[in-house]
Parts: structure tokens; sequence; C-alpha cells
């Protein structure tokens, strides 16, 4: 016991435990279920059917009914633990309801129907994590069609970010060319100007170009992020010129320069630029939701989106899609994170 | 090539799984090909103006997907009718503007004619203040929590960081079942002794829920940029000012918050930005109701260009200059606060 609480008070080079650090855990433990909860209770919730997620107030953990099969009774039988007349507790199942009454059979002895007050039984359950709401939602959602664009979206759109990024930055590291200075300020001056504030126009664009109702149009528009060219320019001057020089001296054209050492050397750039386009574009939804309006073409945020439309009332689907939905980034991030912070809190942009 | 053919001999060769590396092979015969292609250009422009070559698709997806636009919104602003292509649309010079402002009394959207407009800048307004200054305090709490030398503060962060990587349509859903009239937050409600609330179809709540969802999915990201301000703190100084007998209170005013000032402009000035353009949560979330309750300014300029009836272009165009306007007025000051503490220190 003793070597319990000195192993909880037990805090990195200093040595008892002070009320700010009590505070603190409290904060934080309580800012962990805050964050996390919710999704937990999201996750929790797609495994139940569709009466357990009616009922309130609701369970945390997802049950289900136990059912017998009764000889004489097409449908299994919903099992109850009745508490008799003279206090004994008997396991019936349930025939049929009338008002408050319920007529029960003894599954070992079917032929004896025995009636009893509703309030006299509770429904035996047990915990079962049933997938049915993602078998039945795949099937209604359009589940692999919509993952499928995401996937395609997601895939080309971080190689063409990353190739036109890298050779954007490319040049503006290690070139002296008239308007270098100009280029660089509006590409960055374009931070600023969120799509929000240009939708129309977008839209005209991309409908003139025959972009409309097209994945190519949620793909390319995307690809020059300022971000990308920033954190990649700033990660490429750090590459020394007389590397580049020695390698002009050697024949290499500018292209084998850029393919062959600048892009193995900025790596680290790079995927750090991966990750982030990833990110961005497996969650994008404002885009998408504008170039995309055939269903068959949505990705899973906005085929989400109006899958929630749709079915105000079917909360089982939906649950058990969302959690599908944001199980992709999750898994990315539980490999990737220390780069994903790092590359945050390095570059301060999103 | 011949150089990339020896490691296949090798590998075939033993039985060891070093791998034969295809990729790299096609690497190189990808490189030499496009050696090949990309001389002539090379041999014309010279090496330094290669550089205009690589930088020329990112400048034409710029152009094309964000200065065109950005001019032709301009044209859209100050021309008129339903018609989506501008050589259709009569110009009409800033009545569109006079339009989003025709109200005989400011302080009440009902007396406007574009009232929607401004319920829109009324609530926009209210969840910026608010948002902002909520989201701010909590993100430099938990940094200040996460700072400290604590343990398991790699898990801590990542908790906390989570929610930043869901996307706007999972956040609404994960929020609007907990939120729904049987659900959790209510259940916890009832077993306290309450009574339900319906909290998405009442104007009040849902304007507050917004506001805390908006909280919960992008705090993370303000706290791991504030994280990283606290830690480039020199701990000396707080070494220095314990011995000087300095007390916690202290040494938090005189050393932690001035040396943060940089870092929180940037959050500041980062977050403001966002919550002028909150959009992508709302509409799965509430989709601008009850009413238009959560109706915010991007909302309004989508609801006017895209799905109202008649197809308003101008207006909504308008509306989005104006905003534009707003945003450039916030990152002017942002550049100017960053500067003036840059000098200042």
């Amino acid at each position: 016991m003793n070597t319990i609480a000195q192993y909880l008070t037990r805090t990195r080079g200093r040595t008892r435990l002070s009320l700010t650090d009590v505070i603190t855990y409290l904060y934080l433990t309580f800012g962990t279920i805050v964050m996390f909860g919710p999704v937990l209770w999201l996750v929790l919730s797609s495994f139940k059917s569709t009466q357990q997620l009616v009922r309130f107030p609701p369970t945390i953990l997802p049950y289900r009914q136990e059912t017998v099969t009764v000889e004489g009774y097409d449908t299994p039988l919903d099992l109850y633990a009745v508490t008799m007349e003279d206090g004994t507790v008997r396991q019936l199942a349930q025939v049929r309801r009338v008002g408050i009454e319920a007529q029960m059979i003894d599954p070992t002895n079917p032929e004896e129907i025995i009636r009893v007050n509703i309030n006299q039984r509770q429904p035996i359950e047990s915990v079962v994590f049933s997938f049915d709401n993602y078998v039945t939602g795949v099937q209604q959602f359009n589940f692999w069609q919509y993952l499928w664009n995401s996937v395609v979206v997601t895939a080309l759109a971080t190689i063409l970010t990353l190739i036109v990024n890298s050779m954007a930055a490319f040049a503006l590291s290690k070139y002296q060319f008239r308007g270098r200075n100009a280029i660089f300020l509006v590409t960055i001056s374009t931070l600023m100007i969120p799509l929000s504030v240009i939708l129309i126009p977008v839209f005209l664009v991309i409908t003139e170009i025959g972009w409309s109702n097209n994945l190519i149009g949620v793909i390319v528009p995307g690809a020059a992020t300022p971000t990308g060219v920033f954190l990649l320019r700033q990660y490429m001057l750090t590459i020394p010129d007389e590397l580049l020089d020695s390698a002009r001296i050697d024949g290499a054209s500018e292209w084998r320069i850029y393919l062959q050492i600048i892009l193995p050397l900025a790596r680290p750039a790079l995927a750090v630029l991966a990750i982030f386009s990833i990110m961005w574009r497996w969650n994008d939804f404002l885009w998408p939701l504008i170039v995309l309006r055939r269903s068959e073409l949505f990705t899973l945020q906005v085929g989400l989106n109006s899958f929630q439309g749709e079915l105000q009332t079917q909360w089982n689907l939906i649950l058990a899609m969302t959690v599908l939905t944001l199980l992709p980034i999750t898994a990315v991030f539980a490999f990737l994170q220390k780069y994903i912070t790092t590359g945050i809190a390095t570059t301060g942009m999103k | 090539m011949n150089r990339t053919a020896a490691p296949l001999e090798k590998s075939t060769a033993s039985p060891t799984p070093q791998s034969p590396n295809f990729i790299q092979i096609l690497f190189n015969g990808f490189v030499d090909l496009i050696d090949r292609l990309m001389a002539p250009l090379q041999n014309l422009l010279g090496v330094q103006r290669m550089a205009y070559i690589f930088v020329l698709p990112n400048l034409l997806i710029f152009g094309i997907f964000i200065i065109l636009p950005m001019i032709l919104n301009l044209s859209y602003a100050f021309t008129g009718s339903t018609q989506l292509f501008p050589a259709d649309r009569p110009f009409i010079g800033a009545d569109n503007f006079a339009r989003l402002f025709e109200c005989s009394n400011f302080l009440d959207p009902n007396t406007c004619r574009e009232d929607v407009f401004w319920r829109a800048v009324f609530n926009s307004t209210i969840f910026v203040i608010v948002q902002v200054s909520f989201m701010v305090v909590m993100a430099l709490t938990t940094a200040l929590a996460l700072n400290r030398k604590i343990m398991l503060r790699a898990f801590f962060r990542s908790v906390f960081f989570y929610p930043v990587l869901l996307s706007p349509v999972v956040v609404a859903l994960i929020w609007k079942w907990i939120l729904q009239q049987d659900g959790l937050l209510n259940a916890v409600i009832v077993s306290l002794g309450g009574t339900r609330v319906p909290f998405l179809l009442n104007a009040e709540w849902a304007r507050v829920w917004v506001i805390l969802i908006s909280v919960w999915a992008q705090m993370g990201f303000f706290t791991l940029i504030l994280l990283a301000g606290l830690q480039a703190i020199p701990s000396e100084l707080y070494e220095a000012a314990s011995m000087d007998g300095a007390s916690a209170w202290a040494s938090f005013r005189n050393i932690t918050l001035p040396l943060l000032m940089p870092t929180m402009t940037v959050v500041l000035v980062l977050a403001l930005i966002r919550a002028v353009q909150v959009f992508d949560q709302v509409v799965p979330f509430t989709n601008g109701g009850p009413g238009t309750a959560t109706t915010y300014m991007v909302q309004y300029i989508y609801n006017t260009g895209f799905t109202n009836q008649t197809r308003e272009y101008g207006i909504a165009a308008a509306a989005s200059v104006l905003m534009a306007l707003i945003l450039f007025t916030l990152t002017f000051a942002q550049l100017r606060l960053t500067r003036a503490g840059q000098n200042e220190s």
C-alpha cells in the first residue's frame, strides 16, 4: 500500500506532490474525459441495437436481451427473470404482452402459460458487441463507393501536393530570379484567403473548366498549399548550396538535382507535409460539398452529411458510419502522432 | 542504369531478403527520362531561369483557383441579376452593397432589407468574441498544465490534440448524438433530478453548443502552439526567479506572460480568422438553425449563392468582399502586433 502511494506521489525531479500537482492531475483527468469521452460514447453506442439506442436512460455498454427458441413458436422468444408470488425467481420466455399482463412460458415446459404482471419481470441481458449496424450501414450507405472516392482524392491530392509544392519550394529556396520575392509573398498571403470568401467564383471557374461533378475538381485546386510551400522552403534553405554546385560541375541537370538531391534530403519535411495533406483531404468538407453534386461521387464526409440529413432517425446506422469514417484518421494519428504534433508546433499552421 | 543493375544481381544470388529495390530502379529510369526530356529546355533557358519552370505548376493552380476567383468575386459584387456567367451580368455599381446596408436601424435586423445578413453578422460577432476568448483561456490553461513536470505528459498531450483530427462532420455527429433528447447529457441531467433540455431546438442553447463544440474541436491545436512557446522559454529564468524568492504567480506574470506574448498574438489572430470563417462544423450540426440562430457569415454567403431558390450571386459576393475586408484587417493587425512585439524585445 505504502509503495503504491509512493509511486502515485512520485514526481519528476521533485520529491513531493504539491497541491498544484494535484490540481494539474485533476484538470488533466477531467480534460481526458471531456476530450475522449464523447468519441468513446460514440463507439460504444454504435454497437447497440435500435431498441437499445432509444432506451432512456441509456446504458453504457451495449446489451442484448437473451432469447430462447421454443418448439411451437416461429420466432425466438425474449427471456425474462420473473419473481413469482412465492418469492422464487424463474427464467421464463414471453409469448405476448397484453396491457400490464405478460403471458410467459417456461422453455422447459412450453405447454403451461403463466400470466404475470409486467412489473414482476426483468429482461435477462448480456453484453454483446453487435456489428449489425455496421453490416446494414455499409449496405445502405453506399460506403465502399464513398470510401473509394475519399481514398482516391486523398491519395492523388497528396501526391500532387508533394510534387507541386516541393518544386515551388525548390525554386524559391535555391535560385536567384526576378520576381522571386513577389512570388513568395503572393504565395504566403494566400494563406489568409479562405475558400469561404471566394466560394462563388471558384464554383464558376470549376464549372467553366468542366470539373464540376468530377473528382479532379476536388483534387487539383487545393494542391498548391501555401503551408506546404512555406514548410518545404524553410527546410530546403538548410540544404547547403555547395552540394548543388558540385552536382552541377559533375554535369547534373537541374531536374536531376531536384529529383536526386533535393527530394531525398527534404524527406523529413515531405513526410510532415504528407501527413498534413492526408489529414486535410480526408476531413475536407466544404470544397467537395461545392464541387460534387452527384451522390456516387461523394467523399465520405459529404456522404455522411447527406446521410444524416436523409435519415434523421436512423441513428444506429449513422453512428456506425461515423465510427468507420473516423477510424482511418485515428489510425494515422496513433502511428504518426509524434510527427503530427512536432510538425504543427514548428510551423504553427494547419 | 548500369549501377542499378548491380544490386539486383546480388539479391537474386543471395537468399537473404535484401530488397532488390525495384522502386529505386524505376525512379532512376524516371529521372533519366525527365533528364532527357528537359535537357533542351534547360539549354534554352539557362540554369537560373529553370526556377520559373519549377514554380510554374504551383503558380498556375494559385492563379486559376485563388487569384482569378478573387478578381471575379469583385466583378460579381458589382454586377446584378441571377446569371452565373460574368458576361451576362449587368454592371450595377455599388447597389449590392447598398442593399446589404439598407437598414433603418442597424441594431435591429428586422428593419433591414437583408435581415438574414445582419442576423448573421450579429451571430458571428458574438460567436467570435465568446469563442475566441474562451478557447484561448482554455488552451493556455491546458498548455500550462502540460508544461509542468508530470507523468503521462505525452499521453495527455495526445488526448487533448485528438479532436483536432476529426472532421467537422464527425465532430457534429458525435455531439448531436450526446445532445439529442434521449442522449447521454439529458440522461445525466435527469439522473441528477433535472428535466430534459432540447439543446439543439432552443436558440440560446444551440448557440452555446456551437461555441462549445468548436472549442472542443480546435483547442488542442492552439494548446500545441502555446506549449511550444512555453517550452521555448529558458528554464534558467525560472531558476533565477525562484532563487530571488519570487512566488510562482510573480514568475508567471513577469516571465511567462511577457515571453509568451508573441506566441499568444499568433494564436489569437489565427483563432480570430478561423472564428470569422466558422461554417464546416455548423452545417452538419444545426444547419444554421433553429431559425437563423446559428447562421453565421459564411453560411449566409453559402445559402445566398448556392441553396436559396433565387441564386443571388451578387449579394453573396458583396457579403464575401466585406468578410475579406475583415480578414485582411485582422491579418494586418497581426503583422503590426508581431512587429511591435519584436521591436520591444
